[in-house]
């Protein structure tokens, strides 16, 4: 009898505790079937960042460390420092990379760290009950954005794919989405190559992955979907932001 | 033939790291203790080692984190203020028990403080400068020689325990030259290291390096886990030089630099007729509790002597336990103090007491 679906090997057979509708499962398991697919599952090594995703240890089956809140591209470097033969990744999400974590993600960026980065950005802090991300949409409310987010008193959403990508050490910068079947078909093609990218040596990868949130925007799972599509898409924008003829 | 070298404090900590099998540094740069890095920068990679300059105080915690937890010996240093910044990778750290060992070449404090010795990061050394119950095991040289031999000690006992060293000293330590003698071979400890995180290569279980515990239940037992290994290196690992003591009329307490200028003073006061001995603390953590309680009645008093406001002098006191007077003289904010105001003050103690409380400035 032929097998025509699977659990990849990456992932161990557990419930995963995310809310119902949240995209994080099929993230973990696109990058669980990138690892499986590259024959990489036994030298991959996984770091899970402060966040809903913050237990993702317990999800994959590799070797895995639990970073501090932002810190998890340090945490990175040094591993990968210590195993350059080793494959490295970080799961992060937008108030760990885009706030407390700029620092960390901008200078392993410009130092061309031979990492990956799977950065889910949903627009809000999920864990902590639905505050405003660095993410956040003008005029989207949030628990500590009751009347909507405005550009005078927040300031602006920040863009980390354009961000990083004007750094040399970012080789391959991509956006992509979860709101439809083609979209996360896409995005496992961008998570694909972002490992490939780190197996050859070439710098920096980082895959920007939308993220709905159905909790904390207050929907349900078909409503927050086409919110991505509606709303987040406008600001954004998918596609390569540098890096999509590497060869590797 | 035994290596004898001059050379300066901070560089001598830097070069027993790479005696100890240190390849991975980690730091920013801070006053006083840069040469640490400028050695490892100029040394590590003609070793095959990687020194990096991170973009924070707070990044090189974490590279030091990732290191570790990849089975490195690894090392960052600082001083006070960026040991500050360091606190929440050092709590992590200990909670996931990955040895490491940490530098502070302490300046003068608090806030930006200034870049001149002092000894002001006692309590946030001993006493848990992070979140949480957690110890580091704190050594505290006062010579260029004992930074050499305290710092291969710090790598053994960081790998033996699961721990971080701190090697705590000041700033004229670090930019002191004086006379080192290097062995030929260090006494490396070979340490498993099967937890680590290097990839599981499909021969094992995967590894976990964690410090989060949301159970609990599975919190506590952690928690008592890591205090039954803090009782087990407290009843190991304290050390101390205890000179002069045996029928003081007086002990001084002091550690790292100020114990020297103390055994000066031992001199001064000998030849006035005053027998004063000096218990100097070489951990600070864990204490040395037994050495203060062997000799707690034989001097009228004891005296803690400082770059702080009486810091040290807390612990002494816990372990003299009421058996005895425990006085204080302290400096801060980068002053010394002249062996003649230390004698000043041992016989001022001996002729009317004083006061216990207020002597400090």
């Amino acid at each position: 009898m032929k097998t025509v679906f699977r659990r990849p090997s990456a992932l161990k057979d557990i419930s995963m505790h995310y809310c119902p509708g949240c995209t994080h499962g099929i993230i973990h398991r696109l990058v669980a079937e990138v690892i499986d697919e590259l024959g990489i599952v036994g030298k991959t090594i996984g770091v899970a960042s402060v966040g809903c995703s913050y237990n993702n240890y317990e999800y994959f089956n590799l070797d895995m460390v639990q970073a501090a809140h932002g810190r998890a591209p340090a945490v990175a470097t040094g591993i990968k420092r210590v195993n350059p033969d080793n494959v490295v990744f970080t799961y992060q999400g937008d108030g760990d990379l885009a706030a407390i974590g700029t620092a960390e993600i901008l200078h392993a960026a410009a130092r061309g760290e031979k990492i990956t980065t799977i950065f889910v950005n949903n627009a809000i802090y999920g864990m902590t009950s639905g505050q405003m991300a660095p993410t956040t949409l003008l005029d989207q409310i949030t628990t500590t954005t009751p009347y909507g987010r405005k550009a005078e008193l927040h300031g602006f959403p920040i863009k980390i794919c354009e961000l990083l990508a004007t750094t040399d050490g970012a080789v391959y910068v991509e956006r992509v989405s979860t709101h439809d079947i083609k979209n996360i078909l896409n995005a496992k093609k961008a998570i694909k190559k972002a490992f490939q990218i780190q197996l050859s040596n070439k710098g920096f990868s980082i895959v920007e992955v939308l993220s709905s949130c159905p909790t904390n925007w207050g929907m349900n799972p078909a409503e927050a979907l086409l919110w991505i599509k509606e709303n987040m898409l406008p600001v954004y924008t998918l596609g390569n932001y540098k890096g999509k003829d590497l060869e590797v | 033939m035994k290596e004898k070298l001059l050379m300066k404090g901070n560089e001598v900590i830097a070069e027993a790291a790479l005696r100890a099998g240190c390849r991975f540094y980690f730091g920013y740069p801070i006053t006083p203790q840069t040469e640490i890095a400028h050695y490892m920068a100029k040394k590590m990679p003609k070793m095959g080692g990687t020194f990096l300059q991170a973009e924070s105080e707070i990044a090189a915690i974490n590279m030091v984190y990732g290191a570790a937890a990849a089975g490195a010996r690894v090392m960052t240093s600082s001083s006070s203020p960026g040991i500050s910044l360091k606190q929440e990778g050092i709590s992590y750290i200990s909670c996931a028990e990955l040895p490491a060992v940490v530098v502070n070449i302490v300046r003068c404090g608090p806030g930006l403080g200034g870049i001149l010795p002092a000894q002001c990061d006692y309590f946030q050394a001993v006493k848990g400068g992070g979140h949480g119950d957690y110890k580091m095991v704190v050594l505290a040289p006062s010579s260029v020689q004992e930074l050499y031999e305290l710092t291969v000690e710090a790598f053994n006992i960081a790998d033996k325990y699961r721990i971080i060293s701190m090697i705590m000293g000041d700033g004229i330590l670090g930019q002191m030259m004086e006379t080192v003698e290097f062995k030929e071979k260090e006494d490396i400890a070979d340490v498993d290291k099967s937890w680590a995180v290097t990839g599981t290569n499909m021969e094992r279980d995967n590894n976990i390096i964690t410090s989060i515990y949301i159970n609990p239940e599975v919190l506590e037992k952690h928690n008592q886990k890591l205090q039954k290994k803090y009782g087990e290196i407290s009843k190991k690992e304290a050390r101390v030089e205890i000179f002069n003591c045996e029928g003081a009329d007086i002990i001084v307490s002091a550690f790292g630099t100020v114990a020297r200028i103390v055994k000066n003073v031992i001199k001064m006061a000998e030849k006035e007729g005053i027998k004063v001995g000096l218990i100097r603390p070489v951990t600070l953590w864990p204490f040395p509790n037994k050495a203060f309680e062997k000799y707690a009645y034989v001097p009228k008093a004891f005296l803690t002597v400082e770059l702080n406001a009486g810091q040290m002098l807390e612990d002494v006191r816990l372990a003299l336990n009421g058996k005895n007077k425990a006085y204080f003289y302290g400096r801060m904010g980068g002053m010394l103090p002249a062996q003649q105001e230390i004698l000043d003050k041992i016989k001022e103690i001996l002729k009317s007491g004083g006061d216990t409380h207020e002597d400090c400035f």
